[in-house]
């Protein structure tokens, strides 16, 4: 319906443009921020945030592999090749903020990113200009991440983010602190927590509300709240029984042709699917305009269009804030302005108020926070689709501390990077780690179920349907090499599987002791793991990391 | 949400044959012959149509003891348009007999609810005949999977 007006209107291509005379004249709040208003409403975009209320550094990662149809489109491009994709100089600020190329030179010249105290100042501005005619939505991965986080069960960020006043948010890691704090939460939130696609467990019915109406700017928008589908099998069950998740595509076409019977004249999705699964929902169901996007953490400086459904991907952890300015007439999205905002903290002021807020927030855990525990020589980060410098560290760290053979860390895509020469403080590692199931277990298993464990990880990243695809990325391991064809169908992705210290063959019959954490069991013993990182960084003060080798990647 | 739990439970009391999966004693897996064999006999030799009939079930299970699925077929359930019977199987469980739901006309709409076991990843099928003798099928591959490091 709204295809022939929205192929008229100026989309790919500007980006390059914008990004080349940003980076021409000095960088300040008002080239990031000055913005020609466009039609009659504006949605703002944040998602993923992890309870990251100060800016931080965040390596993008350098491999992001697609399989099958999206082979090779974003957000499966990094490196250089995203920087010419996107017509971006390389040593640019966007060159900095979208890839991770020559990135611990470039966190020097550039600055940390994020901060909800800067995202204050963005929204504010935005919210004067457009007055009423804006609505600001939350993708959800906001309330865990961080030390504060985790020590005020995700009341810091619920405050914080009450203090922005978002009009809607959906979750993820939200149901990790348990059903009984979540629906506390929820009852005390002023505004929506939309997840049509939760149900309750036993009676198979919907649990959430689905979604809600707005109308800002004369304009109905329907905001469709979309959960992450695989939370129960990504996250533990165990913490919140009673709530069935999954994908229900035909329950979100209902609530589609729900809300423009009810006279929506523009239908939003705020999801929590991962980027892969919106693009392949955006081809299943019509009459969806604007898919904003989110845990799968890619930032895009475009909109990807699939049909005429605009997918908007806004990054993670802060560091990027969307505003896309639409222009709906007569029932239809006739055209629209997309800005992907890196939020550059030494150009973008604090808001005086938020900062406040956040230091009062942060203030019984100051002391804490600051405690250095080593310096690092390597840049730690967590990005990549095979392993990342801060998981090969806790990797070792389990093998030393809980004396095992094989080392296992989760995909996770959340945590922050410290740079080269910096110390390592407590909110750093928590920020890798913090999470209300942090037992470092330390088990026997055999090669066989180790293998299963890794061809289970790799089909949920690689399954060529992303209706398969749970997002993160493959388990790290430390203490074993192995070869992966990503290509390959289940069960035959992994080969020439070896333990590191003996240089031989993993034997599938054999036992081998494996130290890993975040395990989704109920009842799994052990240490946190920031306790047995803690415990190997107290030996070993200055952390130096050998590039990692273990993966070989056949393609 | 008093409405959706009566349809629920009303759609679960129709009149249901159930066949116990996971049989002890029995450790081969179904085969793909078997469950077409099935289907075979369940048709009459006829080979099903696809459309009118909907199976919807989870892309992965959240616990593969008790999997929730729904079949619905597009149907008048009057003069010959009537659903008389949909069989559920599921090819990769030991048995692949899961459930016959039978209707009438009396039975307004032909569909149901039900909740399966699946021992691993496998395609669950549902089969429909109808009283003119047509039949149609629906498949869909349902992960049973290990989990947990996805975020």
């Amino acid at each position: 319906m709204a295809t022939a007006a929205l192929s008229a209107v100026a989309g790919p291509g500007l980006v390059g443009r914008w990004s080349q005379a940003a980076a021409q004249q000095a960088l300040t709040e008002d080239t990031l921020l000055d913005f020609q208003a466009h039609g009659n409403v504006t949605l703002v975009h944040l998602t993923d945030i992890h309870a990251q209320l100060r800016p931080v550094y965040f390596r993008e990662p350098s491999e992001n592999i697609g399989v099958g149809a999206v082979a090779g489109l974003p957000p499966h491009v990094t490196g250089a090749d995203f920087l010419k994709l996107y017509d971006i100089a390389p040593g640019s600020p966007h060159s900095y903020a979208l890839t991770s190329e020559d990135f611990s030179a470039l966190a020097r010249t550039y600055g940390r990113m994020g901060g909800l105290d800067r995202i204050a100042t963005i929204v504010k501005r935005i919210r004067a200009e457009r007055g009423d005619n804006m609505l600001l939505l939350d993708g959800g991965d906001t309330w865990q991440g961080s030390y504060t986080a985790l020590k005020t069960n995700g009341q810091d960020m619920v405050e914080a983010m009450n203090a922005l006043a978002p009009d809607a948010m959906t979750g993820h890691w939200e149901f990790t602190y348990g059903a009984e704090r979540v629906t506390e939460i929820i009852e005390s939130l002023p505004f929506p927590f939309l997840g049509g696609n939760i149900y309750d467990a036993e009676w198979n019915e919907p649990a959430f509300e689905a979604y809600k109406m707005f109308e800002r700017g004369g304009v109905n928008i329907a905001v469709l709240g979309q959960a992450f589908p695989y939370t129960p099998i990504a996250n533990p069950r165990w913490m919140f029984p009673n709530w069935s998740f999954g994908i229900r595509e035909e329950d979100i076409a209902a609530n589609v042709a729900a809300a423009r019977a009810a006279g929506a004249d523009l239908v939003v999705l705020l999801s929590h699917n991962g980027f892969d699964v919106d693009r392949a929902l955006a081809s299943r169901v019509s009459g969806i305009d604007i898919i904003l996007t989110g845990h799968t953490h890619d930032a895009l400086p475009e909109p990807v269009k699939v049909g005429s459904t605009l997918l908007i991907a806004s990054g993670s952890h802060g560091k990027f804030v969307t505003r896309l300015d639409l222009d709906v007439r007569d029932g239809a999205l006739k055209g629209f302005r997309h800005r992907l905002i890196p939020v550059f903290s030494d150009v973008i002021s604090a808001d005086a108020e938020m900062d406040a807020l956040v230091t009062r927030l942060r203030a019984p855990f100051e002391d804490e926070l600051k405690r250095e525990l080593a310096t690092t020589e390597t840049l730690l980060y967590r990005r990549g689709n095979f392993n990342g410098t801060f998981d090969d560290l806790i990797c070792q760290a389990l093998i030393d501390v809980r004396e095992a053979d094989i080392a296992l860390s989760p995909g996770f895509r959340w945590g922050t990077s410290v740079l080269p020469g910096e110390t390592i403080t407590v909110e750093d590692l928590h920020n890798a780690c913090a999470m209300t199931y942090p037992a470092a277990y330390r088990s026997t298993m055999s090669g066989e179920t180790i293998h299963a464990i890794l061809e289970d990880v790799a089909d949920n990243l690689f399954n060529t349907d992303p209706y398969y695809q749970q997002g993160g990325d493959m388990v790290r391991v430390g203490g074993m090499a192995y070869t992966i064809d990503p290509g390959a169908t289940m069960g035959n992705r992994i080969t020439d599987m070896t333990l590191v210290k003996t240089g031989e063959a993993i034997e599938p019959g054999r036992d081998y002791i494996v130290a890993g954490w975040a395990s989704v069991n109920e009842a799994t013993e052990g240490p946190p793991i920031w306790q047995v990182v803690e415990d190997y960084l107290a030996r070993n003060p200055v952390v130096r990391l050998e590039e990692n080798r273990l993966v070989t990647l056949k393609s | 949400m008093s409405i959706n739990r009566r349809q629920a439970l009303g759609l679960a009391a129709g009149a249901v044959a159930f066949a116990a999966a996971g049989l002890p004693g029995r450790p081969a897996w179904a085969t793909p012959e078997e469950t077409e064999k099935r289907i075979a006999e369940f048709t009459g030799g006829k080979t099903p149509e696809t459309g009118r009939l909907t199976l919807t079930a989870p892309e992965i299970a959240e616990n593969g003891n008790t999997v929730p699925i729904s079949i619905e077929v597009e149907s008048a359930m009057e003069g010959d348009d009537v659903v008389e019977q949909v069989m559920i199987l599921a090819e990769g469980n030991p048995n692949p007999d899961v459930a016959i739901f039978n209707f009438s006309e009396a039975s307004g709409i032909a569909a149901a609810t039900t909740r399966m076991r699946l021992a691993r990843t496998q395609n669950v099928i549902a089969v429909a005949k109808m009283k003119d003798g047509s039949t149609f099928i629906d498949k869909k591959e349902v992960k049973v999977t290990i989990g947990g490091c996805g975020g």
